[in-house]
């Protein structure tokens, strides 16, 4: 089928994207300034310290849920530091509501090939791996040819570009851990392990892969890096607002009309988002939104109409930006039944390494299922929120927050649903469970069905 | 472990062991073990699961210890610790693509194909297991078949039309 790829009027990141086969080929990808920033880097030049300081200035913060201002980790890396350094880009986008990575390796590999060229050259690296998400093969085969077009072309490999600087790119698949998404346990997995977080400090920028200094970004924030070279920090900065810069790939999933990604300026109203993705499915109403991947604390719909889509503005709701995977959820949906299905997620994915988490988030699933299926008791609730605050800060790695946050935040926002359910041993919301079932006679006609 | 007499079929094929080869060359060469779980995945390509046997072949290609080998098999949850169905089908039914029909597709399979998850049909053909993010939640009903074919939009009519073309 070929369509536009619309990822919105604002979109940066896909801008150009024409929906055509061969979208995400170096030639495209040239065709719309790709690799450009690069050869300014390299023509003109531009010194490491200078690249990292226009990432600073762009504000620029990490894409994959931490927000970490990029600019600042990067200067992190001791540039000098003899020996072997790693670039690492994190593509094991697993986060549950969360498919932007997927789309960039689907249609524009070439533009996160080039932000980690850029990355490696600022940081005096020269080795780097890409960490495909297990579940996605065809977008893993893609990239490995994307990365032979680009050493073919001179991009990647020794003296690129006939410079002095040289720069290997290799791709890496995972088999299916939700924790490799934490940073070193995708170490741990990359060196051939079990994925079991590590103690930090010391952090990766010391202590990382095979013991040497390596630094991890997220696809989407490799992939702002051209934009940032090429049309300055500022440029990138003023798409978005103060400590939020640019434009931020938002997944939209959930009860829409068109969920599909969006690529909108941060500070962006949540309202806007939602009309871009088609509206609430069925014209019902909206009951909860989780902003920022299923780890983040849900937002109440009213609240959630009134704030805007940026790090700044979510966190003052009381949530957090996330990964930018918006699951919206309508009037019908059982927030116990959402409550207890993400609880057993985090349950199955604990990697057992820490007991707060890994008998804690048993405790958690089983007393959400109890409730669900009509067998709560009224302590259960206190239960759940005392467990969460055991849970969380407890352990070596943030899977035990991203159990705990969202129980709490659920228990908290929609405690009436829970109480009917002990009370009544049944669903508050008429139609119960997941608000699925008219779905199917709904012209159901997500955007990126393109290119394929 | 070998068993001196008894020929062991689980054995790594020259093209697997050229495909891994491939792997090592990403890695400087003393990590040899940061290729194991792609020769784990090109050994269950070939023999559809990861007995032991095979587990040891791959350890002694890498020059690790059979433990280390089963530790990585044992944790990631794509490979087959068991024989499977000629085609596994892994349907996701985690939040965002419950609210858009993954759990009903996964019923719709179920009922279709006379199995609950982690079960074998009677002829063979089918596993269905259940799935935990795929990262593709836009793309709801979203189900992998067999580590590797991402099949998106799975109405009623499209997981018809897939069993039909994969019996």
């Amino acid at each position: 089928m070929m369509s536009i790829l619309d990822y919105g009027p604002d979109a940066i990141l896909m801008k150009g994207l024409t929906g055509a086969a061969d979208d995400w080929r170096l030639k495209a990808y040239e065709s719309r300034d790709g690799y450009a920033a690069i050869r300014k880097i390299l023509r003109s030049g531009m010194k490491p310290e200078e690249v990292v300081a226009e990432v600073k200035k762009s504000a620029l913060r990490g894409r994959g849920g931490a927000g970490f201002p990029t600019g600042l980790k990067w200067s992190f890396m001791p540039r000098a530091f003899p020996g072997a350094k790693y670039l690492i880009c994190n593509s094991d986008e697993g986060e549950p509501g969360t498919c932007k990575d997927r789309d960039i390796h689907r249609y524009n590999p070439h533009q996160l090939i080039e932000g980690m060229i850029i990355g490696a050259y600022a940081m005096g690296i020269q080795v780097g791996y890409n960490y495909i998400h297990g579940e996605i093969w065809a977008e893993y085969d893609r990239f490995e040819e994307a990365l032979e077009e680009a050493r073919a072309a001179g991009y990647l490999g020794n003296n690129i570009l006939g410079s002095e600087f040289s720069f290997q790119l290799h791709a890496f698949h995972g088999y299916g851990a939700y924790i490799c998404g934490e940073e070193t346990a995708l170490l741990e997995s990359l060196e051939g392990k079990k994925g079991q977080p590590r103690f930090k400090p010391p952090f990766p920028a010391s202590f990382g892969m095979y013991g040497k200094p390596t630094t991890i970004n997220n696809t989407e924030t490799f992939a702002a890096v051209p934009y940032i070279i090429r049309e300055g920090g500022d440029a990138f900065l003023n798409l978005g607002k103060p400590n939020n810069g640019g434009t931020k790939l938002f997944s939209v999933t959930g009860h829409v009309n068109k969920p599909g990604n969006y690529e909108v300026k941060l500070g962006t109203p949540f309202a806007k988002l939602l009309e871009m993705a088609g509206g609430m499915r069925g014209g019902k109403k909206l009951k909860g939104v989780i902003p920022g991947g299923s780890s983040m604390p849900v937002i109440k719909g009213d609240l959630m109409m009134a704030t805007d889509m940026d790090y700044d503005s979510i966190a003052k709701a009381g949530s957090m930006l996330g990964s930018g995977a918006v699951i919206v959820m309508d009037e019908d949906t059982c927030m116990v039944k959402a409550a207890e299905r993400l609880a057993y997620f985090y349950y199955e994915e604990s990697c057992g390494q820490c007991t707060p988490c890994r008998e804690g988030t048993g405790w958690l699933y089983r007393i959400i299922h109890r409730i669900e299926h009509g067998q709560g008791r009224v302590e259960d609730l206190d239960l759940l929120l005392n467990l969460s605050d055991q849970i969380q800060g407890r352990t070596i790695c943030a899977l035990g927050d991203a159990a705990a946050m969202p129980v709490r935040a659920f228990v908290k926002n929609f405690r009436e649903e829970f109480e009917y359910h002990i009370a009544n041993k049944r669903c508050m919301v008429k139609a119960g469970g997941y608000s699925s079932a008219h779905l199917h006679e709904l012209a159901h006609q997500p955007m990126a069905m393109a290119a394929e | 472990m070998w068993i001196i007499g008894r020929e062991n079929s689980f054995v790594l094929s020259t093209e697997a062991k050229a495909k891994i080869d491939r792997e090592l060359a990403k890695f400087p060469a003393d990590q040899k073990q940061s290729a194991v779980m792609a020769a784990l995945a090109f050994a269950q390509d070939e023999h559809g699961w990861l007995p032991n046997e095979l587990m040891d072949e791959v350890a002694q290609y890498l020059g690790m210890p059979s433990i280390a080998v089963y530790e990585v098999a044992t944790f990631y949850n794509m490979y087959n610790l068991k024989p499977m169905g000629k085609h596994k089908i892994t349907v996701c039914t985690n939040l965002p693509c419950a609210l858009s029909g993954g759990v009903d597709a996964a019923d719709y399979l179920k009922a279709k194909l006379g199995v609950d998850w982690k079960e074998i049909t009677a002829d063979g053909n089918f596993s269905l297991v259940e799935g935990e993010c795929m990262g593709a939640c836009a793309d709801a009903p979203v189900l992998l078949v067999n580590n590797k074919r991402m099949c998106s939009f799975m109405s009623n009519t499209k997981l018809d039309q897939l069993i039909a073309e994969l019996k």
